[in-house]
């Protein structure tokens, strides 16, 4: 008996006239897990996380979402699930408290539960300062918060964040995942697109990477590391014309290259760090990416 | 697994979804009441004015009503126009294509056919009630209050239901807010002219007549006449009849096409 699944896709695909944005996917979300779905745009990461919704229809495949059936009971599925969509789409002439009150009413939250459920949510967001601003006045971290806070007022079980931290500077990007992490401590059952490596080796159990519609990895992101990109990766500094005759001593071994701006990182080549005037550093999802498809992720 | 065999199946049209709806536009409206009621009652009182004063001093009696009656009431269908058709159109528009917020009430669980139906009832209402409003200023200027009076609300609510949802359907199907004009221009300001609001069909060429007849506004236009000065009978019922018709007609129209714009 597997654990129980709170998403389950099989063969999803999705065509929009001639471009197939998925391709047969397949992906689970055990549970009170955080998933993390990796690619880079265009890898139909999008298309997934609306697909859950129904706001995007299979052309096939199975897709069930809390046990239920999509698109068919779809309704049911979404009372019991959260979404953080990747545009802002608040009511911006509304304030914080406002628009909370407008989904609690959309998320059916019974009328006695209303006002706590509000609060709730505003403690959870951090916002109970600036409950009475408009959205209008907020930063941008302030919204994004707005819009997680926004997503949780029914408590859901599952909570779907699509690129919850793009666009978003360093310190405020870490003030969200401190959020999603407690979520997560607390049960919820959480998928997450982004094409932020860090944020999924850091919040995500298991992570599925996309590549023109299909699912190229699947596992926790410490064993895909281990298991495609070895333990270390070798970083070599230097003029274009030392990294061009690097790039090319690599291929003649037969190693894998990345460019990483002013440096070449070769993959698989451990203990060759000395030949090669490199140095060692610690493998990342983002070089098992590259390795599997041949892209950069972002 | 086995939850979705186990769960009845969450109905269409919910009370808990439309009301969802509705409460997002009347938290809305709070803030933007005071533009949306002056756009939606200053138009038509000019268009009263302007035609109760400038073709009054040439006409005194048109149909057999004075011209301030006659004017004073039909006025009641160029506001369901101005505050059901405009706003349904630019703020669907606007929701889905900038603001995205038909996205998030459909990420809630809240079915396209409910959202269409929320927002229809909500623009509804408030035609309901400013389509009294150049009516009731023409009470000032002469029109003669009457019971009947009491009737014009729910005409212009179920009048403005069908232009609510027309605007949904409009602006389901454009591609950008430019298309509009086509619309406007091609269809809806000929409508509100050719609708006996300021001059009566019966003295037309018969197509214009022909035309006239199955314009909603000329319906409506009719029905608050006849509520004010005196019902005709089965002819009222068939008024009635065809604003229903047409009010069923284009939500059904507005629900299938914003479901197209708005699941992919």
């Amino acid at each position: 008996m597997s654990a129980e699944l709170a998403i389950r896709l099989r063969g999803v695909v999705k065509r929009f006239g001639a471009l197939t944005a998925v391709d047969g996917l397949d992906l689970d979300v055990p549970v009170g897990t955080c998933v993390g779905l990796l690619g880079p745009n265009g890898a139909g990461k999008s298309t997934t996380m609306k697909a859950l919704t129904a706001q995007v229809i299979a052309d096939e495949g199975e897709l069930e979402v809390l046990g239920y059936r999509l698109p068919e009971y779809s309704k049911q599925a979404r009372a019991e699930m959260g979404v953080v969509p990747q545009l802002d789409n608040l009511d911006t002439s509304l304030t914080v408290e406002q628009n909370l009150r407008v989904f609690a009413h959309l998320y059916r939250v019974p009328a006695g539960h209303r006002k706590e459920a509000i609060e709730r949510a505003l403690g959870l967001a951090n916002l109970g300062e600036r409950r009475a601003a408009k959205v209008d006045e907020l930063s941008g971290g302030m919204r994004r918060r707005l819009l997680i806070a926004r997503g949780l007022l029914h408590q859901p079980r599952l909570l779907l964040l699509d690129e919850p931290t793009v666009g978003l500077d360093p310190q405020v990007r870490q003030e969200l995942w401190a959020l999603i992490d407690r979520l997560r401590s607390e049960g919820v059952s959480i998928l997450m697109s982004t094409h932020y490596i860090e944020e999924a080796e850091r919040l995500c159990e298991q992570v599925t990477i996309m590549s023109h519609g299909k699912a190229v990895a699947v596992g926790p992101p410490r064993a895909l590391i281990a298991e495609h990109a070895g333990p270390e990766a070798i970083e070599v500094y230097g003029s274009p014309t030392r990294l061009h005759e690097v790039e090319g001593l690599a291929r003649e071994r037969g190693w894998r290259t990345r460019r990483t701006g002013t440096s070449i990182s070769i993959l698989q080549a451990n203990g060759a760090a000395a030949e090669l005037d490199g140095e060692p550093r610690v493998t990342n999802l983002e070089d098992v990416f590259v390795l599997l498809t041949g892209e950069e992720i972002s | 697994m086995g939850r979705a065999a186990a769960a009845p199946r969450l109905g269409r049209l919910e009370r808990a979804a439309v009301q969802g709806v509705l409460v997002r536009e009347i938290i809305n409206y709070s803030s933007f009441w005071r533009s949306s009621t002056f756009s939606s009652t200053i138009d038509p009182t000019i268009y009263l004015l302007a035609f109760g004063f400038g073709f009054g001093t040439l006409v005194s009696e048109v149909a057999g009503y004075d011209y301030i009656d006659f004017v004073g009431t039909g006025i009641v269908a160029t506001t369901v126009l101005f505050s059901g058709a405009f706003p349904a159109m630019y703020g669907t528009f606007v929701k889905y294509q900038f603001q995205h917020t038909y996205d998030a009430i459909i990420a809630a669980p809240v079915d396209t056919e409910e959202l269409v139906t929320g927002e229809a009832l909500w623009i509804a209402a408030r035609t309901g009630v400013y389509g009294c409003v150049p009516m009731l200023v023409a009470v000032v200027f002469g029109l003669d209050p009457s019971f009947g009076m009491l009737l014009v609300p729910f005409i212009a609510a179920l009048a403005g239901f069908g232009w609510a949802t027309f605007g949904i359907f409009i602006a389901g199907r454009a591609k950008s807010i430019e298309s509009f004009s086509y619309w406007q221009s091609g269809l809806l300001t000929p409508m509100f002219l050719v609708a006996g609001t300021f001059f009566p069909l019966d003295e037309l060429p018969t197509w214009a007549q022909v035309l006239g007849n199955i314009n909603p506004l000329y319906h409506c236009v009719e029905l608050v006449r006849h509520a004010v000065f005196g019902f005709e009978g089965w002819e009222d019922v068939g008024h009635v009849a065809f604003l229903v018709a047409f009010a069923f007609v284009s939500w059904r129209l507005a629900i299938r096409f914003m479901e197209r714009r708005l699941i992919l």
